[in-house]
């Protein structure tokens, strides 16, 4: 038994240790790996699980960073190039972070896993074999798979990257850079003996995120790329307008975001900016596609175009200065739309385009005697008729300006007049439980429409505790349907909605939350234990916050090997 | 606070007044539904508005004085000290940034119209000196009954074109630098640093004033405890609540016992605060008038210990009578646990200045000591029959310890120990924290005579969708029955973060500012408890605190702040 009492000698001798500023850190023979986690972190495991994944037994090899290289072989170009410098860059940080842990002694030669019947070798070269020349932008039909062999039957001691097309080397990379894991005196990192065949489940894995209920700074939105790369999202939803504050700035018409933004020169996108974004999603392999909601959703810009906007009025046929969604009865409305997604779709390379119609307010178009008379006109009595109108003149502007133009729109749209839809529009599936929601994608995809899912993934709503693993246990292909049907479900993703959120705030909030939904997305349907996954997402976090990105605890009390801000 | 009582009651009737008219609100509807979403921001912020809000404010019309920068300066009468000095360093270099920052705004504007408040009738002249007038000598350390009083006249009848802060100790003259540098506010035109001719005559409802955190769940860096008192003192919170240790790490890196960090923190060198380290926080924390009032919770929520003593924990046993190798509370037969504690809570009452030293003692779940032989052989030796006896033995044992020092220490117990019926002295101080029968238990513990402090609804780790803070905001700790002496014996109390699910990584935004409500209901009259007044004073204290740098996050729905994180 060792108690207080027994420690006279040694107290004193801490005492006069502690006099001086940096004696601290007393001679002590100790594992680095103190009190447990709750859930003790994997090593070296990626996240999201890759589809076939061989091991070589306990097999390892160790990569010195400033030793290690890529060497690319056959095809090439400035994203690969781009790609290799950013995660040698990572690698390298991480060895760098480790060198303050390391208990080595330096100068010896003996490394103590040298001594390990497992050890394998230095792995110093890995190779990129990209078999065809690049694409310069993502697309839906990117090819994202790849190969990945670290010293495999036939290629011992070696590595090797190869897939078919860029986006397929950028997510082999990502799955590399996440299969080292420090070395047991953490001088050098090391990585199992392994063969790797991935790709997605489904092609369309996308984070939105809201920029109209509070702006995000563009520094905050490229370092929510950065986190969607590592978690291999491809899209980035950008839910750009809406009723609080147009912040995108328009060429044809600046006026919008010059007086419907939060602010006219400090919240806004000017083309810079959104060309910058753009930029920088497209070399980590990621679309952005833009949502400019209409005809709801869209007060703020009632600001530049007063007579845009449906007047409200009260019961007294007098109108109450508010104003609803879009006045479907003015020509210049349309002239307006067309002028504006022109512009649109020359600014945003992506194929794909998100119209909204979501949440159309019916009670002012009801209230607004134009709108009375022009129904009573034609015998209408279902208001929802002027929301489809609205939004097929919409589709049709799209078309004659685009005919490669893939439309986005939100269920409603669908719901209110499914069968003048085009059958190329993609229905956005967000409301409901996941019964209701698997509803809806049946009548969807029974139709022959291509459909994606954000029902469950609603990360803006919060709860105190552990909540991923519902959003990790939530498929967009359960619901009844035939195979045909489920082929048509091409993913779906993560919406973090802007009312409670802002710069501040929104990293830590979204992340790793949305690795869940990242997993569900890109792994085997056949993923889905939590437990198995609460050890890796629980890597995951701490790689990610290693990184050097605020992201929040996710598994209850734990420690990362190197916190978010300890320094200092 | 004799002083300001006099001229309060001059005041008190045109503030009122002055009050009540300063709650008219601009355009804001809260009938608004969800459909018809108005444009722009769900709450326009205030200008210039305190938070928390002063107990007495008069405002003079619409009279406004120019804040210069550069020009301006404070002048220290009477007395001074290294505090003071330091402070007066600290709120300079807040407005400078606060200037520096709407700074391209500034040239901007005054492109377009030079100096346009000379135009303004409401125009009193220039404020280029804050009269900072100490009337005591300081005291070093923050302490339970220090003097948090001040009084501000800023162009005041018979003080035209002056403006001065008094105190009768430094505490005050703090919190009137904190008030003062809120009462700065940008000129439409962002052309000028304004401020209203203003009579303010505050002091505390509360003497304690607390925030929580928990070292423990997860560590928190230092960078990140500095952070924190920085935004407690922006919000006169006055206490540290350092819940240091728990069952899941020992970060306390102890002078006698260093094996208890080595062994019980996440990680010995990096997951750990040494000494070095806390003298650093609680001098940072007296420089802004705030007491660290440490927490080492025992008998429960002591795992962590567990692996540096052998034999602290009682062993627990399976159904078989054996161990089962898992370990309970603290072992209460073993003597040797107290030559432990005694050696340990000596060195912990020296390192920690402030006379407070909170025991802990929740959560004690008596399982193991129940699956015990050892246990059971004590209480009949001891002709106990209840398990609370023995936790009552442990926490006595524990109190004798604590009070054998020289130091003359006050310490605090969670409410279980009283609840379990615990008997213990008087001058224990009971801390309440279960948000079940929260009346009732204010209400007992009080008629039992305790000093009482209250966090039930303050839990600030449990979050929910949406505007959450109108819950804290309506809690009061003195909403109980009983007597007014009853009511005397509450001090205060504050929100808890425990740290489950926060790190370093979000803590601050998941802390700011909802637990400025906490601090408005703690500081503030009982009766300052209008919501849509106090949505549009946080909405400017939101967006002034992250002005001076902190990641707030944003508590009313959509909106915006002048400069934005990051």
């Amino acid at each position: 038994m060792r108690t207080g009492v027994d420690f006279p000698i040694f107290y004193f001798i801490v005492l006069l240790c502690m006099g001086t500023p940096g004696s601290s850190h007393l001679k002590k023979e100790l594992s680095l790996e103190g009190y447990p986690s709750t859930y003790l972190p994997t090593r070296g495991e990626p996240w999201p699980k890759p589809q076939h994944v061989t091991k070589y037994g306990q097999l390892f090899m160790v990569v010195r960073p400033p030793v290690f290289r890529f060497e690319t072989v056959r095809n090439t170009c400035d994203l690969v190039e781009d790609a290799l410098k950013r995660y040698y860059a990572l690698i390298n940080r991480r060895h760098s972070t480790l060198q303050r842990f390391r208990n080595d002694k330096k100068n010896d030669a003996e490394k103590p896993w040298k001594g390990t019947p497992n050890y394998v070798g230095y792995l110093d070269v890995l190779k990129i074999d990209l078999m065809t020349p690049c694409e310069a932008y993502p697309n839906e039909n990117m090819d994202e798979s790849y190969e990945l062999k670290i010293d495999t039957p036939d290629l011992v001691g070696q590595g090797l990257l190869v897939a078919s097309s860029n986006w397929g080397i950028l997510r082999g990379l990502e799955t590399f850079s996440q299969l080292l894991y420090p070395t047991s005196d953490y001088a050098a990192l090391q990585l199992n003996s392994t063969l790797l065949l991935d790709y997605p489940r489904f092609s369309y894995r996308s984070v939105l995120l809201d920029t109209s209920r509070h702006y995000l700074s563009k520094q905050v939105i490229l370092e929510n790329l950065d986190l969607m790369a590592m978690n291999k999202y491809n899209v980035f939803h950008w839910h750009i307008v809406d009723d609080q504050s147009f912040p995108y700035q328009s060429r044809v018409f600046p006026e919008l975001s010059e007086k419907g933004a939060y602010h006219q020169y400090t919240h806004i996108y000017t083309q810079e900016d959104i060309a910058d974004i753009i930029e920088f999603a497209r070399r980590r392999g990621i679309r952005v596609i833009p949502e400019f909601d209409t005809p709801g959703h869209t007060r703020s810009w009632g600001y530049a175009w007063p007579d845009f906007l449906t007047e409200c009025f009260t019961s007294r046929g007098q109108p109450d200065g508010t104003f609803g969604p879009i006045n479907p009865l003015r020509e210049d409305a349309y002239k307006k739309m067309a002028q504006l997604l022109e512009e649109v779709i020359n600014v945003f390379p992506d194929s794909y385009l998100h119209l909204g119609g979501d949440e159309v307010d019916f009670d002012c178009w009801k209230s607004n005697p134009e709108i009375q008379n022009y129904m009573q006109s034609r015998n209408l009595t279902d208001y929802s008729i002027l929301e489809s109108a609205f939004m097929l003149e919409m589709m049709n502007i799209v078309k004659g300006l685009s005919p490669n133009t893939t439309y986005v729109i939100w269920q409603e749209v669908f719901d209110h007049g499914a069968r003048a839809i085009n059958k190329d529009a993609v229905i956005s599936v967000w409301m409901g439980n996941q019964t209701e929601a698997g509803k809806e994608l049946d009548r969807v995809t029974a139709l022959g429409h291509r459909a994606i899912l954000s029902s469950c993934w609603y990360l803006d709503y919060i709860s105190t505790g552990r909540d991923w693993p519902k959003y990790y246990l939530c498929d967009p292909q359960n619901f009844n349907g035939t195979s045909a049907q489920k082929r048509l479900v091409i993913g779906g993703g993560a919406a973090l909605w802007g009312e409670y959120v802002d710069s501040t705030n929104v990293t830590p909030r979204l992340w790793p939350r949305a690795s869940a939904t990242a997993e569900r997305l890109w792994s085997s349907q056949t993923v889905n234990n939590t437990e198995e996954a609460s050890h890796r997402l629980e890597e995951h976090r701490c790689r990610l916050v290693q990184r050097g990105f605020n992201v929040q605890p996710p598994n209850g009390p734990s420690h990362c090997l190197v916190d978010w801000n300890t320094r200092n | 606070m004799k002083f300001l009582i006099k001229s309060a009651l001059l005041h008190i009737l045109v503030l009122l007044l002055v009050y009540n008219l300063s709650n008219c609100v601009n355009g804001h509807d809260d009938s608004v539904t969800r459909q018809l979403q108005r444009p722009g921001p769900q709450y326009y912020p205030s200008r210039g508005e305190p938070w928390p809000k002063p107990q007495l404010r008069n405002l003079y019309n619409d009279s406004i004085m120019i804040i210069r920068p550069p020009i301006f300066r404070f002048k220290v009468l009477r007395y001074t000290c290294d505090m003071v000095e330091d402070a007066l360093k600290r709120y300079y270099s807040i407005i400078l940034k606060t200037v520096s920052h709407s700074a391209p705004i500034v040239n901007l504007a005054n492109a377009k119209h030079n100096k346009s408040w000379k135009s303004d009738p409401g125009f009193k002249g220039y404020l280029d000196v804050l009269q900072v007038d100490l009337m005591a000598p300081c005291e070093s350390m923050p302490h339970e009954s220090m003097d948090e009083a001040y009084e501000i006249k800023i162009g005041t009848s018979g003080f035209e074109g002056t403006g001065l802060l008094t105190a009768s100790s430094n505490w005050g003259i703090l919190r009137g630098l904190e008030t003062f540098v809120q009462l700065l506010y940008p000129a439409d035109d962002f052309s000028s640093i304004q401020i209203k001719t203003t009579l303010i005559l505050d002091y505390p409802r509360f003497s304690y004033r607390s925030v929580l955190l928990d070292t423990s769940r997860h560590f928190l860096s230092m960078k990140i405890l500095k952070q924190n008192l920085d935004l407690m003192a922006f919000n006169k919170y006055n206490v540290f609540h350092w819940h240091i240790v728990d069952d899941q790490s020992f970060p306390y890196q102890s002078r006698k016992f260093p094996q208890l960090s080595d062994k019980g923190a996440y990680q010995p060198y990096t997951h750990v605060y040494t000494q070095q380290n806390i003298a650093e926080i609680i001098e940072y924390a007296r420089l802004r008038g705030i007491r660290v009032v440490a927490e080492f919770d025992t008998p429960g929520h002591t795992q962590a210990w567990g692996p540096a003593i052998p034999g602290l924990l009682t062993p627990c046993y399976n159904k078989e009578g054996q161990p089962d190798g898992t370990f309970g509370p603290i072992d209460p037969t073993n003597e040797k646990n107290f030559e432990f504690i005694h050696s340990f809570f000596e060195e912990v009452v020296s390192v920690f200045p402030d006379k407070y030293l909170h025991l802990g003692g929740d959560e004690v779940y008596y399982d193991c000591w129940k699956s015990s032989p050892l246990i059971a052989a004590f209480m009949a030796q001891q002709n106990m029959t209840d398990y609370a006896e023995v936790e009552q033995y442990y926490m006595q044992r524990l109190v004798n310890i604590v009070q054998s020092y020289p130091k003359n220490s006050s310490y605090i117990v969670w409410q279980e120990t009283i609840d379990n019926g615990v008997q213990v002295k008087k001058d224990a101080i009971v801390h309440v924290w279960k948000n079940v029968n929260v009346p009732q238990e204010m209400s007992h513990v009080t008629s039992l005579g305790y000093k009482t402090l209250f966090s039930s609804c303050w839990y600030l780790n449990k979050i929910s969708y949406g505007i959450d803070w109108t819950t804290y905001y309506d809690c009061d700790p003195q909403n109980f029955n009983g007597t007014n002496a009853q009511k005397r014996l509450v001090l205060g109390g504050g929100p808890a973060m425990w740290t489950e699910y926060v790190d370093s990584a979000n803590i601050i935004a998941r802390l700011w500012p909802r637990a400025s409500l906490p601090a408005e209901r703690l500081w503030s009259d009982a009766n300052v408890r209008n919501k849509s007044d106090a949505a549009r004073r946080l909405e400017e204290h939101r967006c002034r605190l992250l002005k001076r740098g902190y990641q707030l996050q944003p508590p009313n729905g959509p909106g915006f702040c002048g400069v934005e994180w990051d």
